[in-house]
């Protein structure tokens, strides 16, 4: 039988790499992913969990340990936020390019200067193109759901790349939500034994991270890049698997109300419970709104998206960082060129909020809707539209 | 030498590349002729040679080779030319010629 629980969205990610049977983590602490290793330490400490816990020196540190352990064919498990992401940020690409299966928790923090330990998704917007395959979680089940999953995905020898977990620094990581912990002889079930193909064996010797020259190098991207996106069928299966297990079904785009809804918001993370609040709100006023929560970042889910807007006329994408001097915030740039393709396409209407900590509230994202039809309609001068700045915003234009 | 055939990156495409370009089997570093690389290579005039050995321990690439009698040659295909057996031996046995003189 499975048991209900009260955790944290951090607790929940340890306990979902402790029911994995990580054989290996190596992290530092950094706010507001502390609880994260602490806990798993703790669990190690205690003999709740058979593992190698690494106290490294500093976040580069961590991930090039968990390449050394990834190489050896161990279950390796990390966990950052921020300045610490930033920090590994070289050793980020190392793991992806080598193909090393690691699975990594984000608890996303806004990025320096000026200094906060506060949330946005600055910190992953940052890695964005490291080929590391990357979904968002919107409350602590999910915490716990994904990160088991990861290892499912990252692992399947038809994939082979890390996956980064990522969910909202203090407004998931520190508060306290119900669980659904499954028993481990359903995780089991889920999540076979790591088989690395490539481990490090001195009887049978072989070469990781070498040189690649010239007329290698572009190949290997190449082959790289087809690799990425071919995962999706496993990220779809790994889905599919979960929920047959579990009772717990995800998709890369998830609609929510928005049976051929004229207007819809695009949301990431834990903003989309606040703004399906705010969706149900409209809607019992009789508007014709829905809400996509995009849950997988990377591979992009092209086709899911296109799908789930295909009857809309209006499409807000809300973003937690900005591309400066950008197209807009960068999720919504990236859906704009997603659906470039389209005969017939939504209006795009992008906004930025949330940084470094500040809440949404489902007011706020009335008022998001709001604007966001009326900048649809009559346009404006901005690139795109913000949220809950005091004084008003002009000069987001050439 | 004639056996030794390096493969290079130009025989394969794309789909041959394994998975994060991990050579799979070990010792493939024996086909790969750094000797390209060379301008000047080492000769060794076995007269003054007193085989003690020192460039042997030397050689960054273990490119010089202990041959008949005790004495030592460099392997052409792999020795790069950066001199410093030349430069260790105790008896100036060694001479550095332009790989155009050679």
């Amino acid at each position: 039988m499975s048991k209900r629980v009260a955790l944290e969205a951090s607790h929940a990610a340890a306990e979902a790499a402790r029911m994995a049977d990580v054989d290996v983590i190596a992290a530092y602490p950094i706010t507001p992913q502390t609880h994260v290793p602490e806990r798993l330490a703790e669990m190690v400490a205690n003999g709740e969990l058979d593992a190698a816990y690494i106290p490294v020196e500093s976040e580069h540190s961590a991930m090039s340990a968990c390449l050394g352990s990834a190489a050896v064919g161990a279950r390796t498990f990390t966990t950052t936020a921020g300045q610490g992401l930033e920090l590994m940020h070289e050793v980020v690409y190392v793991a992806s390019s080598m193909r090393f299966p690691i699975v990594m928790v984000i608890c996303n923090r806004a990025l320096s200067a000026p200094l906060s330990v506060w949330g946005d998704h600055s910190d992953a917007m940052a890695v964005r193109d490291t080929s590391w395959i990357q979904v968002f979680c919107e409350n602590n089940q999910q915490a716990f759901d994904m990160t088991l999953w990861a290892f499912r995905v990252g692992e399947d020898p038809k994939v082979l790349f890390p996956v980064m977990v990522h969910f909202d620094g203090f407004h998931l990581s520190h508060v306290t939500e119900p669980v659904i912990l499954p028993e481990q002889d359903e995780v089991n079930k889920f999540l076979p034994k790591l088989q690395y193909p490539f481990a490090l064996d001195p009887d049978r010797p072989m070469t990781h991270g070498a040189f690649g020259p010239p007329d290698i190098y572009s190949e290997t991207k190449i082959a790289q890049e087809v690799a990425f996106r071919k995962s999706k069928d496993v990220i779809m299966q790994g889905f599919k698997e979960f929920g047959d297990i579990f009772g717990r079904y995800y998709n890369p785009v998830e609609p929510y109300r928005t049976e051929k809804a004229k207007l819809l918001l695009l949301t990431m993370g834990s903003f989309s419970e606040t703004a399906k609040i705010a969706i149900d709100k409209k809607k019992n006023e009789g508007e014709s709104v829905g809400l996509i929560n995009l849950r997988l970042w990377r591979p992009f889910p092209f086709e899911g998206l296109r799908h789930a807007v295909e009857d809309a006329e209006v499409l807000i994408v809300f973003d937690r960082c900005i591309s400066f001097g950008g197209p807009g915030g960068p999720v919504y740039s990236e859906i704009k060129s997603a659906l470039y393709d389209m005969p017939e396409r939504p209006k795009v209407v992008g906004f930025v909020g949330g940084l470094g900590g500040r809440d949404m509230s489902v007011k706020d994202f009335e008022y998001v809707l709001d604007r966001g039809r009326e900048v649809a309609e009559k346009g404006s001068e901005e690139i795109f539209e913000t949220v809950g700045i005091r004084g008003e915003v002009i000069g987001i234009k050439e | 030498m004639t056996d030794k055939r390096l493969k290079t990156g130009l025989d394969f495409t794309w789909r041959d590349m394994e998975v994060g370009n991990i050579v799979t089997e070990a010792g493939s570093a024996t086909l790969r002729r750094t000797g390209d690389w060379r301008s000047k290579r080492p000769v060794v005039d076995r007269e003054k040679c007193n085989k003690c050995g020192l460039c042997w321990l030397h050689c960054p690439d273990a490119a010089i080779e202990p041959v008949e009698n005790g004495h030592y040659e460099p392997d052409l295909f792999y020795c790069k030319g950066c001199g410093i057996c030349a430069n260790v031996c105790p008896k100036d046995a060694i001479t550095m010629i332009e790989e155009e003189e050679a």
